[in-house]
């Protein structure tokens, strides 16, 4: 996944189009699943990560298979661009026992194991000690890892936030905070619930070096993430990244959007992050319209592909209802 | 032909409200088109179509309410592909693994509702049968003395005074619908008061057995070979007892007679009969009686007892079918083998309701009667 | 009652939030999303815009404090209605409502008093998993210092918040997130507050008691339905207010029936129900015919699956299926 392990991005054509293809990958999945919600195949809440796919894509440029990733309950692009199979996101999304989660957790509750992805949680502001606790066990057992936690500017608020930042600087903590500052928690405006809008600097404020980044621009979230992540597995202690990003859809699907303008709306989708990426490799020669065109094919088919497998896949029997709520014993676990 | 429908936008949106269409019929359409606006509680939506195509049709009109999943609208285009959901089946989970209120086994399971009620009924919980999942609840003491309800039970005891009220009725009626036939038999009963003699010199004097213990006792276990004599006649229906629940005809305190029931007096012991029946006489005297005691006799036994008179011709208790009366017992002489000896002879008066049965049926009786008690022991 | 009208539950507490504003200027509601957004639930739709920012206060997402914020401006002499979106995020702020709003009158020897209202939406149902469909109304009833309700009816959801608002004490009040699109009664004219303390008997019948509160009332009510085709009278009783416990109304009725059904939200291990079966059991036991019997949630978090969510939370033929049990037929 990585094409590079030192800070430059190496912009050859075979990594822009990697690039181009997940963000694409990201933003046809997502309509998928509000085409989904409305026909009520998914159910609960569906938060989607339309306008904000470079953030994700870019950041995970930087990590290893072995770091971990801590998420909120706008995963679905994290998860896509971490490399979980799309067949089984789509299948959590419908609630199948094929799914990351057996289809217990839903859209907000994406795990893998495989690839140390800790969710998906509803709760904002959750995840930050989850990831700061990760990021010890690593130090203190010796291994070099990062662990890098995505949250929204909302959990800016929160003491989980202030009480995590704090420790991870006082413990030097291998931990990447990316905070994906949309502009809005639900229904609130960044400028009327915080009195320091400006989210790099509270980082600060504990100590812990920050950078601004603008999360629309998927080579410029890649070449921050690279810096952080250099330092921090150079042993310098927790990194801060503030990616100024918008989210072109209501917070989910249930908003009217009340709290926002449309004129504001239309602004950013105008530098979208995908568009702005298409349009510059494709100014600069170095895509064709036909790429683009095989790499939607190729998203199509996944998603096809993905939609088939969630519905054909068989509903978790009720009589399973309460298994996984403790751990077996260890014998059992050999005959299960 | 594609089918628009109103979208779910919500986990608990059940219906919108269309405010506007933003595209008319024939407008060519492209997945991620607005095409309408919908109120909710949330305020106004806009919803989205999720294929190209051309609006064909408009379903609904602004202002109309429409349900999650009602069609609105129709476009020409390829089908989209969401399929139809496949819905799993729900069955109920038992609700826990069920920790009952086990008891070693063996022992009874009795409600504390059950066990109340009881003792207010002055019933023995532990003659109760319980339901078929084991439990004596209430129902089950309730049924056992049926015409008591829980709030009767809390009420003194019955109203004597009434009472001899519907006897009087109760016997006028007899002899006015009953058409008795009476057949008598004078009885040796001497082996009887001999055995009673032999048993009672080795019995404490608290548990010594008047004769009428034994007598009724073989009254009954006769009874049972003549079914006739022994069940209700109601509505032009004659239906036999199981049991010979005997109706033991007892003097009451001022005057008047009432014959409450011991249930299958043939099925008891000796002793059960005995203390059932000093029971039932103590109560009577002290005016404790329950109501099922005085509407579930299947028959009913007089017995006049000591120094009282020869014969006598009683009167059917409706809607039982016979009464048995037995005279005192008296010393006379007797021929036995052949010879006169002084015997203690007892007369059985049977009075029977010709509806039901006729002098063959209370002769038989007599007769074998006569056998049991002549009998040594009775039996 | 002077006449009727009819209303959603989230026009009624709209209206009582309304009342409350306006009928005394020391109250203001203050929570997330509240004002702009118009509130999670679309309780407070429209009320930025008459009353203003100063008594329709959006807050940052910081539960503990800006609880813990009312909790101050309710010592300071105000009135707030604090909005905690969900009883799931109010564990953020748990420590404020039991260590603070709960200990102060006791811990100054009876100097201060907490007159704070704390609102919050509850339950499950709705396919949101495990993070978003506790019922953790018996941790709240738990805790001396607190009042605690669950409003179930339109009539309550539009009488409760005036009564508490007049409270010295802090009241918690639940509202299950399944009942704001339900349609019931309210009084035309004049007042509609009501009684925090008193359960309700909403169906009178002598064969079982159904003990219930909150969104558990709607199917309570249907299994009553369903089991009066079968000739089994149930009385169903809306506890209404879950601290204190209204005792009398729950042992007359038991002591009536002969047998007690509790449907609770909660999970089962040490529910609301288990508190509530002891005190029938301490105060009722003689008139028992049969044990207590409890419909609770199954002991697993809140699955996202409709089949899964639906087999883990109380449903009619679970309660069907436990009055049969008492009747043991």
């Amino acid at each position: 996944m990585a094409a590079g392990t030192d800070t430059k991005v190496h912009l050859v054509r075979e990594h822009a189009l990697e690039l181009l293809k997940q963000m694409i990958l990201i933003r046809r999945f997502e309509e998928k699943c509000a085409e989904l919600y409305s026909a009520e195949k998914i159910r609960g809440f569906l938060h989607l990560y339309i306008g904000e796919e470079a953030n994700a894509v870019g950041v995970m440029q930087a990590l290893e298979p072995d770091d971990a990733i801590v998420a909120t309950y706008r995963e679905h692009g994290h998860a896509l661009a971490r490399g979980l199979p799309p067949s089984e996101i789509m299948a959590e999304m419908y609630g199948k026992a094929a799914g990351s989660s057996r289809g217990r957790g839903g859209s907000m509750h994406i795990f893998d194991a495989r690839h140390r992805f800790y969710g998906g949680n509803a709760i904002v502001g959750g995840g930050l000690p989850l990831a700061v606790g990760l990021a010890l066990a690593d130090k203190m057992q010796g291994r070099n890892r990062v662990t890098c936690c995505f949250f929204g500017e909302g959990a800016a608020a929160e003491g989980e936030f202030h009480e995590s930042l704090n420790l991870a600087a006082l413990w030097n903590l291998p931990v990447l905070f990316v905070c994906e500052n949309n502009g809005y928690a639900m229904g609130t405006a960044l400028n009327r619930s915080e009195s320091n809008p400006d989210i790099s600097q509270h980082a600060s404020a504990y100590s812990i070096t920050s950078e601004a980044v603008d999360g629309m621009n998927v080579i410029d979230v890649e070449a921050a993430a690279r810096r952080a992540v250099k330092a921090i597995r150079a042993g310098k202690g927790p990194r801060f990244l503030e990616n100024k990003t918008y989210r072109f859809r209501a917070h989910s699907m249930f908003d009217a959007e009340l709290y926002r303008d449309k004129v504001e709306v239309e602004k950013w989708k105008k530098i979208g992050p995908v568009v702005r990426f298409t349009d510059w490799l494709l100014e600069s020669g170095m895509i064709h319209e036909s790429d683009i065109d095989i790499i939607e094919q190729e998203v199509a088919r996944t998603i096809e592909v993905a939609v088939v497998f969630a519905e054909q896949a068989p509903w978790e029997p009720v009589e399973d209802l309460t298994r996984d709520v403790m751990t077996p014993p260890v014998h059992d676990k050999v005959a299960s | 032909m594609i089918e628009f429908k109103m979208p779910s936008l919500g986990a608990d949106m059940e219906q919108g409200t269309l405010v506007e269409w933003l595209k008319k019929p024939g407008d060519v359409i492209h997945k991620g088109d607005v095409l309408a606006v919908v109120e909710t509680q949330k305020g106004a939506i806009e919803i989205e179509v999720f294929s190209d195509g051309v609006l064909r049709d408009c379903r609904a009109s602004p202002g109309d309410h429409v349900p999650v999943g009602e069609v609105i609208a129709i476009l020409d285009g390829d089908k989209t592909s969401v399929m139809p959901t496949v819905k799993p089946s729900f069955s109920p989970v038992p609700s826990h693994k069920p920790v009952s209120a086990e008891r070693l086994p063996g022992k009874p399971k009795i409600t504390p509702a059950a066990r109340r009620l009881a003792q207010q009924l002055g019933l023995d919980i532990s003659n109760i049968a319980a339901d078929s999942s084991g439990v004596v609840g209430l129902r089950q003491v309730q049924a056992s003395s049926p015409e008591t309800s829980p709030a009767e039970a809390g009420r003194a005891g019955i109203d004597f005074k009434e009472m001899r009220k519907a006897i009087a009725a109760a016997m006028a009626r007899s002899k006015r619908e009953i058409p008795h036939y009476y057949v008598s038999s004078d009885i040796d009963v001497t082996a009887l008061m001999d055995w009673l003699a032999q048993e009672n010199a080795s019995r404490s004097v608290a548990d010594r057995l008047l004769y009428a213990v034994p007598l009724f006792r073989v009254l009954a276990r006769t009874l049972v070979d003549t079914p006739e004599l022994n069940g209700h006649y109601e509505q032009d229906t004659f239906s036999p007892a199981q049991t010979v629940n005997a109706g033991i005809a007892i003097a009451m305190r001022g005057g008047g007679l009432v014959a409450p029931s011991i249930r299958d007096v043939a099925g008891k012991s000796i002793d059960e009969l005995r203390i059932s029946l000093t029971d039932l006489v103590g109560r009577v005297r002290s005016g404790r009686l329950r109501s099922s005691e005085l509407s579930n006799a299947t028959v009913t036994f007089s017995n006049l007892g000591e120094r009282t008179a020869d014969t006598l011709m009683p009167i059917i208790y409706p809607p039982q079918v016979a009464i048995i009366g037995c005279g005192q017992i008296v010393s006379r002489p007797w021929v036995k083998d052949g010879e006169i000896h002084v015997r203690q002879i007892m007369s059985v008066t049977v009075a029977g309701d010709h509806r039901v049965s006729d002098g063959r049926s209370a002769a038989r009786f007599l007769s074998r009667l006569e056998q049991r008690l002549t009998a040594p022991e009775g039996s | 009652m002077t006449g009727s009208r009819t209303l959603t539950y989230r026009e009624a507490i709209r209206e009582a939030l309304r009342e409350a504003l306006q009928r005394d200027e020391r109250v203001f509601l203050m929570g997330e999303d509240v004002g702009r957004y118009g509130g999670a639930y679309a309780c407070s739709k429209g009320l930025l815009e008459e009353f203003g920012d100063e008594r329709v206060r959006d807050t940052p997402l910081s539960e503990s404090g800006f609880t813990g914020a009312g909790i101050g401006a309710a010592l300071g002499g105000m009135r707030p209605i604090v909005e905690i979106m969900t009883v799931n995020f109010s564990l953020l702020a748990l420590d404020q409502i039991v260590n603070t709003a709960a200990t102060l009158r006791h811990m100054s020897g009876g100097q201060f008093s907490v007159p704070i209202v704390i609102r919050m939406a509850t339950g499950a149902g709705r396919q949101l998993a495990a993070q978003h469909s506790h019922s953790l109304e018996c941790w709240f009833a738990h805790v001396p210092g607190l009042r605690v309700v669950a409003p179930a009816s339109v009539a309550d959801a539009r009488g409760m918040l005036w009564t508490a608002l007049q409270d010295p004490d802090p009241v918690i009040m639940f509202e299950h997130a399944t009942l704001y699109n339900e349609e019931g009664e309210v009084a035309a004219e004049g007042e509609t507050s009501c009684d925090l303390d008193k359960a309700a008997i909403r169906r009178s019948g002598k064969d079982v008691s159904l003990i219930t509160y909150s969104g558990s009332l709607g199917k309570t009510l249907d299994a009553a339905q369903r089991l009066a085709g079968d000739g089994i009278d149930c009385e169903v009783i809306d506890l209404r207010s879950l601290r204190p416990l209204d005792d009398a109304t729950i042992m007359s009725s038991v002591t009536k029936t002969a047998r007690a059904v509790i449907v609770d939200e909660g999970w089962r291990s040490g529910s609301l129900a288990g508190e509530i079966s002891a005190r029938i059991m301490e105060q009722a036991f003689y008139s028992l015919d049969a044990p207590v019997e409890r419909v609770c949630s199954q002991e697993v978090p809140i699955p996202y699956p409709s089949h899964l969510e639906q087999a883990a939370t109380p449903q009619v033929e679970s309660i069907v299926a436990a009055v049969r049990k008492t009747l043991r037929t």
